[in-house]
């Protein structure tokens, strides 16, 4: 490098290392600054047709129907929103379970076996989460949940039939279950991080277990575990296939989740190859750019998060 | 008393009760793939041509060398960059630019991965004229390279400081200090770091519908639409043809099993010796 680079005209009297630091530093740059403002940039120019025509009214709209040209995203964000928080509701306490069992109860053995056979329901591809959502989860749902909550939480409109298998609330489970590695893994860290000393002290002040975990453990670690759920919510609201395999796919304003919805995600999924003309087009590149906008905040928020309490490790 | 003792029982009971309720999806998962995959697997699965619709037989050979292509030209991309990129947090941290690029670099690997897809489509189909394998890897490539841009940071970063002084201080400079010693120890790291990302992109779908696309033929260059894997288990399985369903498990239990092997391969690996 001496020998070569530094001896061509140009780059004389420029040191080898401050080359090799432009050089690196300007990949890192290009690869990770210049592609996300191009990411943005792209969506907004490609949004850009249904941006002038539609305005705000576009996020206000229930109406979606492309023949028409009329296109409101209400639904699509609706749906995203229902079925992340239920995924969130259902998903949450099945994480904060798992990582007080692999912290504090379980002996070293079984965590060690356990923890990395929950990590690998991570791993699993989204398509395939989908294929057993189409042909296990739904009829399990149209059979056996559904038919439960009807019986007897039937008089909320929130469980009114009749019951579909491809719903809002089987979409829930499935990314409950695709969510719930990572806020378990992450809130394990969180667990971990907690100062043995504050534990011990509420267990020799005679607190049950019970006690010593939520009393202490879980309040010290309240902050990581928030970044750990919002970690698990930005992961919910972009899940794109399982999600458009099983939640019945209906841009409508559902009122039960035992109907079908539809999300943002999955309308570009379905559609955008069958979006000929192109303000179609733009509208469904304008709900990616809301898709990505929420989903930036919320990772932005999850990142800072766990930036401060923890150091998570890219990938997590 | 009896009020708290019950109380821990029934907390202990329910940690217990989540784990398992956990473990119950990932087990009917595996169970059925395995039992409706190895119904339908066969040589022909593996190396022939999906058949028509409606006649029996033939396989997912193209979308197994499809996904093969795809995950490599997206490796091509990401891997070199992201190792860069990487490398210059890890040795060059502290400075503004390096914290505004990885946490921009964490933020990313959040980005929904539908919408590296419709930016693939942008920038790649749009320009280029339809649907094609380059594209596809483009779109995986924008997943691959923020995963990798951290996970090389954080394994550089582990390398003792007192190893890097130890260079300097024999003479060597900067760049061959991070070249030939931080690199050379950190390497077992980047790869690790490297393998899993590729496991994570393989399996991916929702970049390639409208990217790479599909084809019903085998790949024809890398400006031409081309089967992957992903793509082609999600149209049968939304197909209304029950062979075709049939096929589908048999392509997901091909997905699983590579994905499942590279995961945890490399993290035996790296549990006995990295």
């Amino acid at each position: 490098m001496r020998s070569r680079v530094s001896s061509l005209p140009f780059f004389r009297g420029i040191s080898p290392d401050t080359l090799f630091q432009i050089f690196l530093g300007s990949i890192a740059v290009l690869s990770v600054l210049v592609l996300a403002a191009l990411l943005l940039r792209e969506l907004i120019v490609g949004a850009m047709p249904a941006l002038s025509a539609y305005g705000v009214e576009f996020l206000f709209s229930a109406e979606w129907n492309p023949v028409l040209s009329e296109f409101g995203a209400l639904p699509f964000i609706y749906g995203t929103i229902v079925s992340s928080l239920l995924a969130l509701l259902i998903g949450v306490p099945l994480s904060l379970g798992i990582a007080v069992f692999l912290t504090e109860i379980a002996p070293a053995k079984v965590r060690a076996v356990l923890s990395p056979v929950i990590e690998l329901l991570a791993a699993i591809p989204s398509v395939i989460i989908g294929l057993w959502g189409i042909f296990v989860l739904a009829p399990f749902v149209r059979e056996h949940i559904a038919p439960l909550l009807m019986e007897h939480l039937g008089f909320l409109p929130l469980f009114r039939g009749p019951a579909y298998g491809y719903s809002v609330l089987t979409a829930g489970i499935v990314l409950a279950i695709m969510i719930t590695p990572i806020i378990s893994s992450v809130s394990r860290e969180a667990l971990l991080a907690v100062p043995r000393l504050q534990k011990e002290g509420a267990l020799a002040l005679g607190a049950t277990r019970f006690e010593a975990v939520t009393g202490v453990v879980l309040p010290y670690a309240r902050g990581a575990i928030f970044g750990a759920v919002m970690l698990g919510l930005g992961r919910a609201i972009g899940e794109t296939m399982a999600v458009t395999m099983v939640i019945g796919n209906s841009p409508q304003l559902f009122t039960s989740l035992l109907h079908p919805g539809y999300t943002m995600a999955a309308v570009i999924a379905n559609e955008f190859t069958e979006a000929t003309d192109d303000i179609y087009l733009a509208a469904l590149i304008e709900i990616g750019l809301v898709l990505f906008a929420i989903s930036m905040v919320v990772n932005i928020i999850a990142r800072a998060i766990t930036w401060r309490y923890l150091r998570v490790q890219g990938g997590s | 008393m009896q009020a708290r003792k019950l109380k821990d029982r029934l907390f202990t009971a329910f940690c217990i009760g989540s784990t398992l309720l956990a473990l119950i999806p990932l087990g009917s998962m595996l169970y059925t793939i395995f039992v409706k995959g190895f119904s339908v697997i066969s040589i022909d699965f593996l190396t022939k041509l999906p058949a028509p619709a409606g006649e029996p037989g033939g396989g997912f050979g193209n979308a197994i060398q499809g996904s093969f292509i795809v995950v490599g030209i997206a490796s091509l991309i990401g891997i070199p960059l992201g190792i860069a990129a990487g490398m210059y947090l890890a040795e060059f941290p502290g400075s503004r630019v390096s914290r505004v690029v990885s946490f921009t670099a964490d933020v990313l690997t959040g980005v929904p991965s539908i919408i590296t897809g419709i930016f693939a489509y942008l920038v790649v189909v749009l320009k280029f004229g339809g649907f094609s394998a380059l594209a596809g890897g483009v779109a995986l490539a924008t997943m691959m390279i923020p995963f990798i841009v951290r996970t090389t940071e954080e394994a550089m970063k582990l390398v003792p400081r007192e190893l890097r002084e130890a260079s300097l201080a024999l003479g060597a400079p900067r760049w061959r200090t991070t070249l030939e010693v931080v690199l050379s120890t950190a390497r077992f790291g980047i790869i690790t770091g490297v393998l899993l990302t590729i496991a994570r992109i393989a399996g991916e779908t929702a970049p390639l519908l409208f990217t790479a696309f599909s084809n019903r033929f085998w790949f024809d260059g890398v400006m031409q639409p081309v089967a992957t894997l992903p793509v082609m288990i999600y149209t049968y399985a939304i197909s209304p043809f029950e062979d075709w369903h049939a096929q589908a498990w048999g392509g997901a239990l091909v997905l699983v099993a590579m994905i499942l092997a590279l995961n945890i391969g490399v993290k035996l690996a790296a549990g006995r010796r990295w």
